[in-house]
C-alpha cells in the first residue's frame, strides 16, 4: 500500500501515529529501529516526559541522535542514571514501567510475538532471528505492550513458528493462568495498513482505526487471522506538518528508519 | 511432555553446572594475592582459554565489547567452546567466523540490531553446527547474578506461556510464600569472562564509565576473568573514585593493555563505533571466499590486534571515531538541544 499522497511515506506515517500512543508521562523501555524514532518524537511533541529506559542500563538520556543499539553512547547522553540490565528488567518486573514498544517477524490474532525462527522445526529452522534479546521479559513484564510492523499475510499469522513473547497466549485469563503478572498484555499494534487495539472481552486484535486510503478488504486480504474492527471504523488522522517536520528534522536526519522501504 | 522427559530434556540443554558447592570450591582456591596480571592478550588466551570452555563476553554486542581477545581466540583456533549469547551481536559474529563454539544459550545472537542480520552468523547457526537452549536477555543477567550471588537458582517472572520453555533449561516453581508460579533460572559460572573497560591497574582492579551491562554479576559470576583495558593506571586512580569499580583485583586473572579495544564496537566516552567496517564486515560475510580473504587480512594473517588497527586506518581513523563519540567526559559539552525534551 502506498499513502495516496505525496506528504509522507508509510515508515512515516507509522512512526507518527505509533508516537501518538504514548502518553505522557509514563515510562518506557524501547527498542531500537521504529519504536526508539516513535518515543523520541513522542518526547519531542506531545510527550515531553515520556521517560525512556534502556534495556542495557541507560535511563531517561537526552536523546540527541538515534541510538543504533539499545547499548551505544547515543542511549547514555545527559542521563539521569547509567545503570545495568538487571536493574532495569527489575523495575519492569516490580512493577515499574508502563510500556514497552517492540517489533516482530511474526504476530498472531492474541499479540503473541515470534522473534526466534522460520520453519516448522527448531533445530532444522529456515531462518534464524535473533531471539527474545529483552522482548520476551518487557512483554511479560511491562503494563502495556505496543508493536509496531508491517502488515502482511506472513506476519499478521494465524499460528506463529515460534512463541517468544508472550501476548494474551490463548485468550482471556491464560496470562495469569500461566504465572504471568496479572494486567498486562498487548496494548496496541501499528502497522502499515492501521492502528489495532483488542477487544476487551476476547482479547483478540481489532482495528480501530485505518490508515488514509485503506479498506477492510486490504486489512482482511492482508491479514492471515480473522481480525476484528471497530464499529464506527474512523480513519487515523494523518501525521501533521509540524510531526512530519519534528521526525524528519530532529528525529531521523539520517533517514536510518524513515528512508526504509515500505515492505 | 510428561515430568520425567521434561527432565531429560532440561538436563540436555542445561551447558554448565549451578553447583555452588562446586563453585565454592574453586573460588576457594583462586588466589587472592596482590601480583601483577600485565600480560599480552597471546599470553591471557593461551594460559586462560582452553577449548571446551564456556565463555561469557562482556558488554553489549558492538559496545564495549573485548574484540581484541575475541580475535586473538579467533587467532588461536579456539573449539567446541560454549557460549553465553547474551545481547551477543559483533563479538558472535567474530567467534562464528572462527567456528569457535558449538553449544549457546541464546537470548540475542545472529543479528546486529538495526544493522540486521549477518550471514555468517546465519549460515553458522543455520548448519546445525551449534547447539542451542533458549533464554531472554533478563533471564540469562539473572543466572549471572544468582551464579554471582552464590545461589544455584533465582526465581523469576518471565518466559512462561511461550516456546521459549520447551527449548531451555528453565523450570517451574511455586513461591514458598505465596504459592505464586515462579520460573526458576539456574546460576550460570562460565569458565571465563572477557571484559573491556575504560582503566585498570596491574592488579585488575577496574572501572568502567557509563552503563554495565550484565558485567557486574560476569565479573563475578566466571571462574577465570580476563580484562583488556584502554587504559592502564596506578592503583591510586582506582581510589579516587571507588564507586566506578567495576571489579576488585582478586577476581582477575589477566590484566592486558589493548587501547582501542573495543573496536570496530563503541566505547563510550571514547570512541564511537566504526559503522563503514560493521558495514564492510556484513556486505564481505555474503561471499564465502571473499571472507576467508577477509579474515585472512584482518584476523589470521596479522601478528595482534594492533596490526588489525593498523589495517583499518590505524591512529587517524580512531581519531575520527573519538570525534564521532557523543559521550564527552565534561558533562557541559553535553547540549541540549532547542526543541528537544527536557
Amino acid at each position: 500500500m502506498k499513502p495516496n499522497n505525496t506528504r509522507y511515506n508509510l515508515m512515516e506515517l507509522m512512526v507518527c501515529v505509533a508516537a501518538r500512543q504514548l502518553e505522557d508521562g509514563k515510562t518506557s523501555v524501547i527498542g531500537t529501529g521504529m519504536p526508539l524514532s516513535a518515543a523520541m518524537l513522542a518526547q519531542k511533541t506531545a510527550s515531553p516526559n515520556l521517560v525512556i529506559l534502556f534495556e542495557a542500563g541507560g535511563v531517561a538520556p537526552i536523546l540527541q541522535t538515534l541510538p543504533i543499539s539499545v547499548a551505544d553512547s547515543n542511549t547514555q547522553t545527559g542521563a539521569i542514571l547509567h545503570t545495568s540490565m538487571d536493574v532495569i528488567f527489575e523495575a519492569c518486573q516490580r512493577g515499574t514501567i508502563d510500556y514497552t514498544f517492540l517489533g516482530g517477524a511474526q504476530i498472531d490474532m492474541y499479540g503473541n510475538i515470534n522473534s526466534s525462527m522460520i520453519g516448522k522445526d527448531y533445530d532444522h529452522p529456515k531462518v534464524r532471528l535473533p531471539g527474545s534479546g529483552g522482548a520476551n521479559d518487557l512483554a511479560s513484564l511491562c503494563w502495556k505492550t505496543l508493536i509496531i510492523t508491517p502488515h502482511d499475510k506472513r506476519r499478521f499469522t494465524n499460528k506463529l513458528d515460534f512463541l517468544t513473547s508472550p501476548g494474551y497466549l490463548t485468550g482471556p485469563g491464560a496470562r495469569e493462568r500461566a504465572g504471568l503478572p496479572a494486567g498486562g498484555g498487548p496494548y496496541k499494534v501499528i502497522s502499515t495498513l492501521a492502528l489495532m487495539g483488542y477487544d476487551p472481552e476476547t482479547k483478540r486484535m481489532r482495528v480501530e482505526s485505518l490508515h488514509p486510503g485503506v479498506t477492510k478488504e486490504i486489512v482482511v486480504e492482508n491479514t492471515g487471522f480473522e481480525m476484528l474492527f471497530v464499529d464506527p471504523l474512523p480513519e487515523t488522522p494523518e501525521p501533521t506538518d509540524h510531526e512530519l517536520k519534528v521526525l524528519r528534522e530532529e528525529v531521523d536526519p539520517l533517514r536510518l528508519v524513515i528512508g526504509k522501504p515500505g515492505q | 511432555m510428561n515430568e520425567q522427559a521434561q527432565s531429560v530434556s532440561t538436563q540436555e540443554r542445561l551447558f554448565s553446572s549451578p553447583n555452588v558447592e562446586d563453585a565454592r570450591s574453586f573460588f576457594m582456591q583462586k588466589p587472592r594475592t596482590l601480583t601483577s596480571k600485565l600480560m599480552s592478550v597471546s599470553e591471557a588466551v593461551d594460559r586462560y582459554v582452553h577449548d571446551g570452555d564456556y565463555i561469557a563476553s562482556g558488554g553489549f554486542g558492538g559496545v564495549r565489547i573485548a574484540s581484541a581477545v575475541l580475535h586473538e581466540m579467533v587467532r588461536k583456533h579456539k573449539k567446541n567452546l560454549g557460549l553465553a549469547g547474551h545481547t551477543a551481536t559483533h563479538d558472535f559474529q567474530i567467534l562464528a567466523a572462527g567456528r569457535c563454539f558449538n553449544r549457546c544459550d541464546v537470548a540475542y545472537i545472529v543479528g546486529l540490531e538495526m544493522r540486521g542480520l549477518s550471514p555468517n552468523a546465519r549460515r553458522y547457526v543455520e548448519s546445525g553446527a551449534v547447539k542451542m537452549t533458549e533464554w531472554s536477555n533478563a533471564t540469562l543477567a539473572w543466572r549471572y547474578k544468582a551464579a554471582s550471588m552464590g545461589v544455584p537458582f533465582l526465581p523469576t517472572r518471565v518466559l512462561m506461556g511461550t516456546d521459549i520453555i520447551k527449548y531451555s533449561a528453565a523450570k517451574e516453581i511455586e513461591c514458598p510464600f505465596t504459592g505464586q508460579r515462579l520460573m526458576a533460572v539456574p546460576a550460570l559460572f562460565p569458565d571465563v569472562a572477557i571484559i573491556h573497560v575504560h582503566r585498570a591497574d596491574m592488579y585488575g582492579n577496574c572501572q568502567i564509565d557509563g552503563i554495565t551491562i550484565a558485567d557486574y554479576d560476569v565479573g563475578r559470576s566466571a571462574k577465570r576473568v580476563i580484562i583488556s583495558t584502554e587504559r592502564l593506571v596506578d592503583t591510586d586512580e582506582i581510589r579516587k573514585e571507588p564507586l566506578k569499580t567495576l571489579l576488585p583485583f582478586w577476581l582477575v586473572d589477566a590484566v592486558c593493555h589493548v587501547p582501542y579495544g573495543s573496536y570496530p564496537g563503541n566505547m563510550p566516552y571514547e570512541y564511537f563505533s566504526d559503522e563503514d567496517h560493521l558495514a564492510e564486515w556484513m556486505e564481505v560475510e555474503q561471499d564465502m571466499g571473499a571472507f576467508e580473504k577477509f579474515l585472512d587480512k584482518y584476523i589470521y594473517g596479522v601478528r595482534d590486534f594492533s596490526e588489525y588497527l593498523e589495517l583499518k586506518g590505524g591512529e587517524a581513523r580512531m581519531a575520527e571515531l573519538r570525534e564521532l563519540e557523543p559521550l564527552k567526559r565534561d558533562a557541559d559539552e553535553v547540549v541540549t538541544r532547542a526543541g528537544g525534551s527536557r
